[in-house]
C-alpha cells in the first residue's frame, strides 16, 4: 500500500515538475529577489548589501507614497465593484435565459482579447478624449453643451478603461457558480413561497458567493498593480503606486526602494484578499 | 376508464384535473387528462418514463402551466396562481435541500417565508422534525446527511408547510432497496396518521401498489387506467396495463362461440373455456378479443397427477428460478412458444421440480383476464 503511494506520488511529482520548476525560475527567483533587494540600499551608483529596513520606514512614511497606495486601492476596489456588479447580470443572464449557444456566448465574451490590451487602453482614450467619439456624439445629440473633462486624464477614466478589460475574468467565474447551482433548489424555495425576488437573495445569491468572491480577488488583486492604464490614461490624478515602483527601478535609480514598495503593496493586497476570502466563506457558506 | 370510481363518492374531490393538455412546443406531454383525487388520499401516477406523470404533477405543483384545461385545487381554480401561492408542497426527487443551510433552516425555510414569528419556527421545526425521526439532526448541513436523512428533511420540509396536497416527485429512486422499502411503509403510515392528500410520482408498480389507496396508470400523456391497486391488478383495462402491473403471461385467444351469458374462447395451449360475459372489461368487444391474460400466481405447477384442478395441461419445465419462498417456473406448453411464467410457495413437503422435467400445469376460468385490440 505504502509503495502503492509512493508510485503515485512520484508519478504525479513527476507531471507537474516542469510547470515547478517553471513557477520556480520565473516566479520564486525574481519575486526572492525583490524581497532581497527592499532590505539592501542604494548607494549613488553602489548598492549597500548591508541589511536595513531603511527603504520601509521610507516607503510606509512618505507621505506621497502613501497617497499613492491609497490611491491605488481606491481605484481597484472601485473597478472591482463597478465590475463585478456590471458582471453578475450578464453572467445571470448567460447562465438562466440562454437556453442554446451557450459556447457562443462565451467565445463572444472573449472577442475583447483578440486585441492587445494596449491598442484597448489607446481606443478608450479616442472614446473619452475631449474630441473623442462620446464627446462628439453627446455634443451633436445636444446632450451636452461643451466637452465633458472629467472622463479623460483622471481617476474616472482609469476606472472605466480597467473595468471594460476585466469584465470577462469577472464574468467567467460567477458564471461558472451559478452554472453550478441546482436548478430543483430555485424550485423548492418557489414551492416553499418565495417571491423570485427573495429567492434569489436567500439562494441564488449565497450559492453564487464563491464565483463573486473568486471574481473580486481576480479583479482586484491586478489591478491595484497595474500601470499602463493609468499611466495612458490616468493623467496626473490617475498616477497609481505601480507607477511609482517603476519610476524607482528606472528613472529615480532606486530598486531597493522600489522593491520596497512592491514588497509593502503586495503585503496589503495580500491581507486585503485574504479578508475578502474569510468574509465570502462566511457570507456563501460552503457549497457543496 | 374506471370501474371503482363511484365508490367513495361522497368524498370530496381535493384535486379536479380537467383535460389538462401540456405542449412542449410541437411535443405534447399530456393529452387532455381529466381526474379526480380525493381529500385524505394517497394517490399514484404511475407509468413509464416520458408518460407524462412528472409533468401531470408539476402543472398541479404550477412549475408547468397547462396549455389548456385547468387543475383546481381544494375547489379553487389555480389557472394564473404561481407555484410559490399554491396549497401544495413538492418533494423533489434530488430532494433540493439547499446545501448552505442546516436541516432546521431548510425546514424552516418556508416559515420564514411566511414571516412566523422565530419562537414559533423553532417549535414547529423540532415538532416536525421528531416526526421524521430527525430531532437530534438538526444543525447539519445536506452534505452530512445520508440519502434517506435527506428524503426525510425534505419531507419535513413540505409538512410543516401544512399543505393541503404534497406532491412527491419519486422521492425514494435513489435510495437502495433495503432503505427504499423502509421508507414506503413509513410514508404511508405517515400519510394515514396525518391525513394530507399526497400525489406521489414512480415508474416503480411495485412501489405504487404497496402505498397507493388509487393508482392513475399513464402511458404517452394520458391516464390508461385510474383504480385501487387490487382494480389494477386484477382487472386491468388492457394489455398494456397488464404488462405493466406485476407479471402477466399472455396467450392468443379468439372467441369460439357466443351466447347470451357465456361466450366460449379458443385459448393457445390451454384450451377451450366458457367464460361468462360479466367478466369482461366494459371496453371490451366480444368481436375484438384476441388475447387473455394469466397471473403466474393463478396458475399451479401440479407435484402430483392426483392434484385437483378445473383444468389441466402438460408441459415442459424449461427454468426456474428459486426466492426461497418462491420458486418461478417457466413451463413451455405444446402449442405456445413462448413459456409461461407461473409462481408457486414453497410450502413444506415440496421440493423445486428441475427443468427438463415433464408437470402438469392447473388453472382455472376465474384467474383469466380478457382482452381486446
Amino acid at each position: 500500500m505504502a509503495w502503492h503511494f509512493d508510485r503515485e506520488a512520484g508519478q504525479g511529482l513527476k507531471l507537474i515538475s516542469p510547470t515547478l520548476l517553471y513557477v520556480l525560475v520565473m516566479l520564486a527567483a525574481p519575486l526572492l529577489m525583490v524581497i532581497t533587494f527592499s532590505f539592501w540600499t542604494q548607494d549613488y551608483l553602489t548598492i549597500d548589501t548591508t541589511p536595513t529596513f531603511a527603504n520601509y520606514r521610507e516607503a510606509w512614511t512618505t507621505p506621497l507614497y502613501q497617497v499613492l497606495m491609497w490611491r491605488s486601492l481606491k481605484i481597484s476596489v472601485i473597478v472591482t465593484g463597478v465590475t463585478v456588479v456590471l458582471a453578475f447580470p450578464i453572467a445571470y443572464y448567460l447562465s438562466f435565459h440562454v437556453k442554446k449557444r451557450k459556447a457562443l456566448w462565451l467565445f463572444l465574451i472573449t472577442v475583447p482579447f483578440w486585441t492587445s490590451y494596449l491598442l484597448r487602453v489607446f481606443l478608450w482614450k479616442v472614446i473619452l478624449g475631449y474630441n473623442g467619439v462620446f464627446n462628439t456624439a453627446f455634443l451633436e445629440l445636444g446632450l451636452i453643451q461643451e466637452p465633458l473633462t472629467f472622463i479623460l486624464y483622471n481617476l474616472n477614466a482609469v476606472v472605466i478603461t480597467l473595468a471594460h478589460a476585466w469584465a470577462p475574468f469577472a464574468i467567467l467565474p460567477i458564471f461558472v457558480a451559478l452554472e453550478k447551482i441546482d436548478r430543483s433548489l430555485l424550485e423548492a424555495a418557489t414551492d416553499l413561497g418565495d417571491s423570485p425576488m427573495r429567492r434569489f437573495f436567500r439562494i441564488t445569491l449565497p450559492l453564487a458567493m464563491p464565483g463573486i468572491v473568486a471574481a473580486t480577488l481576480i479583479v482586484l488583486i491586478p489591478t491595484v498593480g497595474d500601470f499602463i492604464t493609468p499611466r495612458l490614461v490616468g493623467g496626473t490624478d490617475g498616477l497609481m503606486i505601480s507607477n511609482m515602483i517603476q519610476i524607482q527601478f528606472g528613472k529615480a535609480n532606486n530598486a531597493p526602494l522600489g522593491a520596497a514598495l512592491a514588497v509593502s503593496s503586495m503585503v496589503v493586497i495580500g491581507l486585503i484578499s485574504a479578508g475578502i476570502f474569510l468574509v465570502g466563506k462566511k457570507l456563501g457558506g460552503r457549497v457543496r | 376508464m374506471t370501474r371503482k370510481d363511484d365508490m367513495n363518492d361522497s368524498i370530496k374531490p381535493m384535486i379536479e384535473i380537467r383535460d389538462v393538455i401540456k405542449k412542449f412546443g410541437t411535443f405534447t406531454a399530456l393529452h387532455g387528462i381529466t381526474a379526480d383525487i380525493r381529500e385524505g388520499e394517497f394517490f399514484s401516477l404511475l407509468g413509464p418514463s416520458g408518460c407524462g406523470k412528472t409533468t401531470l404533477l408539476r402543472a398541479i405543483a404550477g412549475f408547468e402551466p397547462p396549455t389548456s384545461g385547468t387543475v383546481a385545487i381544494a375547489g379553487k381554480d389555480m389557472a394564473g396562481i404561481p407555484a410559490n401561492r399554491r396549497p401544495t408542497n413538492m418533494v423533489f426527487q434530488s430532494y433540493a435541500i439547499f446545501p448552505h443551510l442546516n436541516v432546521e433552516e431548510n425546514v424552516g425555510y418556508g416559515l420564514k417565508t411566511r414571516k412566523m414569528p422565530k419562537a414559533e419556527i423553532a417549535r414547529e421545526v423540532a415538532e416536525v422534525l421528531s416526526l421524521v425521526d430527525m430531532k437530534n439532526y438538526g444543525k447539519r448541513k445536506a452534505h452530512e446527511l445520508s440519502g434517506g436523512q435527506r428524503q426525510r428533511v425534505a419531507l419535513a420540509r413540505a409538512l410543516v408547510m401544512r399543505p393541503k396536497v404534497i406532491l412527491l416527485d419519486e422521492p425514494l429512486s435513489a435510495l437502495d432497496k433495503k432503505l427504499r422499502d423502509q421508507m414506503q411503509m413509513e410514508l404511508r403510515s405517515l400519510q394515514r396518521s396525518i391525513g394530507i392528500t399526497f400525489i406521489l410520482v414512480t415508474h416503480d408498480q411495485e412501489e405504487a401498489l404497496i402505498m397507493s389507496d388509487r393508482i392513475a396508470v399513464m402511458f404517452d400523456g394520458q391516464i390508461e387506467q385510474l383504480d385501487t391497486p387490487e382494480g389494477l391488478y386484477r382487472h386491468p383495462v388492457n394489455k398494456r396495463v397488464a404488462s405493466f402491473i406485476g407479471v402477466m403471461n399472455f396467450l392468443p385467444a379468439r372467441v369460439t362461440a357466443l351466447s347470451d351469458t357465456h361466450l366460449t374462447l379458443g385459448i393457445a395451449a390451454l384450451g377451450e373455456a366458457q367464460v361468462p360475459r360479466d367478466r369482461l372489461g366494459k371496453d371490451v368487444n366480444p368481436d375484438k378479443i384476441d388475447t387473455i391474460g394469466v397471473r403466474p400466481e393463478m396458475l399451479t405447477v401440479l407435484f402430483d397427477q392426483d392434484e385437483r384442478s378445473q383444468n389441466k395441461v402438460k408441459g415442459e419445465v424449461v427454468d426456474t428460478e428459486y426466492y426461497g419462498d418462491m420458486t418461478y417456473y417457466e413451463v413451455r406448453l405444446p402449442g405456445h412458444d413462448k413459456p409461461l411464467t407461473i409462481s408457486m410457495r414453497n410450502t413444506a413437503g415440496r421440493s423445486v421440480v428441475a427443468p427438463g422435467s415433464t408437470v402438469s400445469v392447473g388453472w382455472g376460468i376465474e384467474s383469466i383476464v380478457v382482452f381486446g385490440e
